[in-house]
This record gives structure tokens, sequence and C-alpha cells, in this order.
């Protein structure tokens, strides 16, 4: 299977020559490592803006109480889908698709470990996506039982559930194999030299991610495979008259769901802490307590799983526990923090457009991780359970942290990627839109769970109304900037200014994009001063400001 | 690249068998409801406080409903007044209206939620599938025990019982055209 990328005659060979296929051919059969990136960025971006255009018409129809745009069955089913092409659509393969750019150029590996399997682990997403979004068109429309898909409402639905099941599956071996890739280069590919704790902390966030989805992605393919076979099978796994319990589904799928979470946050951390320590020009404080508190919560995320679940009935003592074990987070999260602020503390910081995102990211997502914290409060959190509070916190830890984390990520790495500087401009255009828009859109869900508004309904109470005609305005105002972001990116895969050129500093060799095949293996780390763009995937307009201490 | 290859067969080994701990979770969690004494729907409780409060008086109201199943559930009375500690029998009755043998399985549930604890039962229908011939009838009863360490604010408790159809529980190849015609 990886015979091929790694026999570097062959590869070389293939590259030089340009027997390569070209025109749609090049993507569908390509097994290097930056068309695959590049294909799973864009394919989250389409999703991006198809799981916007629902989360829009939910906002249309939440403009003004009543029922205006759309029916309930529909909104219903908005709600779920908009929930799982965001994270299993676009957050998701938004990461996997920096990994494979970034993470090969990171360790000086010569592509990734398993260069066909990485096509296949790309190719399956789209078709995954159609079997997903072709939900809609089945007898009964999509499933409407939340993402989350709790039995038993998930064993009740027509067609478009099985459909979604199989979706799940399909994207679930993609993660897997995506994630197997990335742990396999990352653990045998490394340049002679770089051990682990030399690694940028992109790669190191990367390679917990990959542990983590390895670990629960198939938990989740069990689970809906349960939903499946109590379908059409006749099993009974969460069914009551059967001998089933409903529960046991919340306990299978929140023991995948948690660590999602954080699998959707790991390679955000790796991001922003590949970017401060850029802008502030300075290395990152405290590299080594990044790595153990990276760790930390990937193996706490094992243990909390029951904080989704506080209002079914579970004993106190379970309550206890998964409260403690939920707050506990809060001290490595609170430890990355306080190193971000810490490398930015008296460094010589510039406000470009990764770092405003980057800054914005802390910003915003530490008021999420607040959010959460008062969330993780049993007796609060069985107020607040399935209220637009909650939906504030997700949307402040998912859209502020992981998606800002990925416009930073691009708006960093562009010109490494196409040789051109992104249109400044625009970049800062989009960020102050969007972080104006989002906080808009998401601050006044505070009050309305507070206020008790449920989540997951089409009509609600007029006293709800004023914030909820706030939050649609910013909602289409979030919505709308994510245009400037497409336009600031395709103007700067067009063309435009070169990047810039850094005189006395390593990389004045590097001013164009990285070529397409790169030498094998370089023979050792410090030899590679002449070749620094292999070796670090790092900041185009600046110095030598890698994360890893030297 | 053998390294890569072992360690392509390591990771799959591990993705397989956290697939399987998914399966795993399912005894692993009736196991943790056994012991500590959670969601016990299938067994009759234990009783250890015997005294009757005859100072107190708890009224039980009873409800019945049926999922989707072609049976007439309903209880004999509609609700009584009991003693907390008191022993009480009540009785429901059920009748399968198709010309076919039907299983179902009924599954209590208690408002308020919070007096489910204090509510014990002895005996009751629910413990076990039931299978009725075709157009028969059933009385079954249900004997309780209300804790007397009910909290005292609980004056009024309703137990409501649901039957759901177990499907392929009874042969259902002579009667499979009749139960497409009966169930739509």
């Amino acid at each position: 299977m990886s015979s091929i990328a790694h026999d570097p005659t062959h590869g070389h060979e293939h590259d030089h020559h340009a027997h390569h296929p070209s025109g749609v051919m090049r993507w569908i059969t390509t097994t290097n490592h930056k068309d695959i990136g590049s294909l799973y960025l864009w394919f989250s971006f389409i999703m991006f803006l198809a799981g916007g255009v629902m989360a829009l018409t939910i906002r249309a129809e939440l403009f003004q109480p009543g029922l205006q745009i759309v029916q309930p069955e529909f909104f219903n089913q908005l709600t779920t889908m908009h929930g799982l092409v965001m994270v299993f659509g676009a957050i998701m393969p938004a990461f996997v698709g920096f990994a494979n750019w970034q993470i090969p150029l990171m360790i000086g590996a010569p592509d990734m470990a398993f260069a066909r399997m990485n096509n296949w682990s790309f190719w399956l997403l789209p078709v995954a996506a159609i079997l997903l979004m072709g939900s809609f068109l089945a007898p009964g429309g999509a499933s409407a039982a939340g993402w989350t898909l709790y039995a038993p409402l998930s064993v009740q639905m027509g067609m478009g559930m099985d459909m979604l099941i199989f979706a799940v599956h399909i994207m679930g071996a993609s993660s897997i194999m995506g994630a197997i890739n990335i742990v396999t280069t990352i653990l045998n590919m490394r340049a002679p030299g770089m051990t682990l704790m030399k690694m940028p902390l992109f790669c190191w966030t990367w390679l917990i991610t990959a542990y983590l989805l390895i670990a629960v992605m198939p938990v989740l393919a069990g689970a809906v495979t349960m939903l499946l076979t109590d379908r059409h099978f006749g099993t009974s796994f969460f069914n009551a008259a059967g001998g089933g319990d409903p529960v046991l589904y919340q306990h299978v799928f929140w023991f995948f769901g948690h660590p999602e979470v954080y699998i959707m946050i790991l390679p955000a951390f790796g991001i922003v802490s590949q970017i401060i320590p850029t802008f502030s020009r300075k290395p990152l404080f405290g590299y080594a307590s990044m790595v153990y508190a990276t760790s930390s919560i990937a193996i706490l995320s094992f243990i909390v799983w029951a904080h989704h679940m506080f209002t079914t009935g579970m004993p106190a003592a379970g309550q206890l526990f998964f409260m403690y074990a939920t707050m506990l987070i809060a001290v490595p999260t609170g430890v990355k923090v306080f190193n971000w602020v810490a490398t930015m503390w008296k460094g010589s910081m510039t406000f470009e457009t990764p770092m405003l995102f980057a800054v914005g990211f802390i910003f915003v997502f530490t008021m999420g991780g607040f959010t959460g914290l008062i969330c993780a409060i049993t007796p609060i959190d069985i107020q607040i359970q399935d209220t637009y509070y909650v939906v504030a916190h997700f949307h402040y830890v998912l859209v502020a942290g992981s998606l800002f984390a990925i416009f930073a990520g691009t708006y960093y790495w562009l010109p490494k990627w196409t040789g051109h500087m992104y249109d400044e401009g625009l970049g800062r255009l989009h960020f102050w839109a969007s972080i104006i828009f989002f906080n808009i859109t998401f601050f006044p869900m505070h009050f309305l769970g507070l206020a008790g508004m449920p989540r997951r309904i089409p009509d609600y109470a007029l006293q709800f109304a004023d914030f909820n005609a706030i939050a649609t305005v910013g909602a289409f105002g979030f919505g709308l900037s994510q245009l400037i972001f497409l336009a600031a990116v395709l103007k700067c895969v067009k063309g435009g200014q070169r990047r810039p050129q850094r005189s006395g500093t390593v990389r004045t060799d590097s001013s164009g994009p990285c070529p397409r095949q790169r030498p094998t293996i370089p023979s050792k780390l410090h030899r590679l001063s002449s070749k620094r763009c292999w070796l670090t995937g790092g900041p185009p307009w600046t110095g030598d400001q890698t994360s890893a201490p030297r | 690249m053998t390294g890569n290859r072992k360690m392509l067969i390591k990771l799959t080994v591990v993705a397989i068998g956290m697939f399987g701990f998914g399966f795993a979770l399912v005894p692993f969690y009736d196991k943790i409801c056994e012991v500590s004494g959670i969601n016990n729907l299938l067994r009759a409780d234990a009783v250890t406080n015997t005294q009757v409060d005859l100072a107190r008086s708890v009224t039980i109201e009873f409800d019945a409903n049926t999922h989707a199943m072609p049976w007439r559930f309903r209880p004999l009375e509609s609700s009584i007044a009991v003693h907390p500690g008191q022993l009480t029998t009540v009785t429901y009755e059920v009748m399968n209206t198709l010309d076919r043998p039907v299983s179902g399985q009924a599954i209590p549930s208690y408002g308020p939620r919070n007096a489910a604890q204090y509510f014990r039962k002895l005996e009751c229908f629910c413990f076990s599938k039931q299978t009725l011939a075709a157009g028969e009838r059933r009385r079954m009863p249900v004997t309780f025990v209300v804790d007397s360490a009910l909290p005292s604010d609980v004056g009024t408790i309703t137990l409501s019982y649901t039957f759901f159809e177990v499907e392929g529980a009874v042969d259902r190849a002579a009667g499979s055209a009749v139960a497409q015609g009966g169930r739509s």
C-alpha cells in the first residue's frame, strides 16, 4: 500500500517526467499529500456552506415567533443535518486537510505514510456527503432525531435515517484511515534528529487527536450499527419492550461524543500554538506543558461523557463523579490559555489576519470554556439542559474555537500553499465581520437559554422574540461574511503579490510554494538549513519562530 | 516500510477492538445497572420496611397505554388510597383484539419521577413478556408496597404502564398477512 509513495526512484521519475494525469483525473487519482490536503479543505468549505445554508434557514424561521418559512418536521431535519454536516463534513475534514498539508512538511517526511489509503480516505467523504444530503429526498425526509440520533426516536425514523447511518459508517471509516495514516506518519517518518519533543505543536495535537479518533470512531460505528439492527433486524439494544434501554444509547453515543469534541478542538489548539509565537516573535511559552496538557485533556475526555446526561436519572454519586471529572478538564485547558497569553507577554506583537483570528480564538473560546464549566455543574445543568444556553456554549467553542482556528491556519499557511500573499485587507475585513457578527448571533442565546427557551424548536413564546431577532440578524451577517473568506482565498490562489522574502533568515531559498514532490528523507536535521521549506510548515513572512525548542 | 505496515496492523487491530468495545458496553451497562440496582424493570423489588404508616394515606392512580398495539388494556380501578407500607394488589385487564397471537411487554413509569424508588412491586405482569392468543382476555395482578420513607410532599403517585409489541416473539408465519392489515 505504501511502497509506491516511498520508492524514491519511482516517485521522482513520476514527478520529473510529468507522467501524472492532468485535469480531473489528477485529483481523483492523486496520492500527493498536498493535493489531498487541498481536496479536504475545499470539501470542508463546500460542506461548511451547505451547513451554513441550513443554519440560516433555521435562523430565518426563528426570526419571529410562529411558523413562517418551514414546517416543524423539516425544521427538525435541518437542525439534525446542520449539526452532522458541520461536525463530520466541515470541521473534521478541514483539520485533516491541515494535517495532510502541514504534517509531512513539518516533520520532514516525503509524503503521508500510506499515500493510496490517503486518497481513499478522502474520496470516501464525497460519497458519504451525497448519501447524507440525499437523505433529504428520501421518503419522510432526512433524519430529524437531532445530531445525537438518540434512541428511541432514531429507531422510529424513515429511510433517511438508514442513509444517515451508512453515511456515518463511511465517514467513520474515512476518519479512522486518516487517523492511522497520521499516527504512522508522525511516529515512523520524522526526519532524523526530530525527536517527538522537537515536533511543532501542531503535530503533537494531531498525533493525540488521531489516537482519539482511532479509539472512539469505532464506538460511534458500533452505536449506529446497533441502531440499524434495532431498526431492521429485530434486536432490542435500545428498545425497552425487548429488554433494551434507550439510556444505553446515550452512554455509548457520548462515550464517542465527548472525545469527539476534543477531536474538533485539539488541532485548533495546535494551529493557534503555531501562530501565536510567530506574531509575538517569541518561542512558545511552556512547550512541554502544552504537550502534557493536550495529553491530559485527551485522557480525561474518556471519563466525562455522562455530563451530557445529568437529567437521565443517574445516581447522585455518578453525577458528582462526572461533574468533578469535567471540571478537572478546565485545569489543562487553563494551562494552555495561560501559555498562549504568556507567549504574547512582552512579545513584539503584530496583528495580521492569522494573529487576529488566533487572538480572537483565545478570547471567544475562553468564554465558551467558561460557559462549559457552568454547564458542568450538575444542578445548573439540570436547569439549562436542552436550552439555548447549551446552544450558545457549544457554538462558542466550535465556531469561535475550531472554525476561527481553521480560518487562522488558512490565512497563515495560504502563502506557503499558493506562493502568493493573501489580501490583507480582505482578511482583516473577514475577521472583524466574523467576530462581531458571531457575537451578535450567539451572545443573546445565553440570555434565551437562561430564560428557558428550549433548543430544537421551530416556534417559541413571545418573550423570546427580541433576542431571536437579534441572533438572526447576526447569523445572516456571519454567513455573508464567509463569502469574504471565499473571495480572499480565490484571490490568493489565482495570484497576487509574491509572498514576502525575508533577508538574513534561513528561509531565503524558499520564496515559492513548496514543490509538488520533494526529495525523500533528508539525512540529518541540522543539515537542512538550506531546505527549511520542507521542514517547517512555518510562517512565510517572519523569521524562524518555530514552536519547538532547539 | 515494514515499520509502517506493522503500525497499520496494530492501529487497525485497536480500531476493530474499539468497535467491539462499543458492543461490550451493552453487557457492561446491564451489569452496572444490576449491581447498583438502577433500572431493574424486570425484577421484583425487595421490601425492607414493612412498617405500615396508618397516619398517612397516599393516592395511587393507575394508567394504561398501548404503543401501536392491537390490545385493549385498562386497570379495573382507576385510583385507590393506600397507607405507606400496606401490601396492596390491583388488577389490570388486557385483551388481544386480533385473530392471531401477539406478544407484548409492559413498561412501567411513575409520576412524580422521584416517587419511583419508593414504589416497590412484588409481583407484576411487567416482569415478563405476555403472550395473548387470538382474542384472549387476561386479568393480571400487580402487588405493591409504597415505602413509608416516601417524602411527605408526595400525596399522589401515578403508576403508568405502556405495552409494547415484542416483534418476532410469536410465530408469525401464518398470520403475517393479517399483521400487515391489522397494524396499518
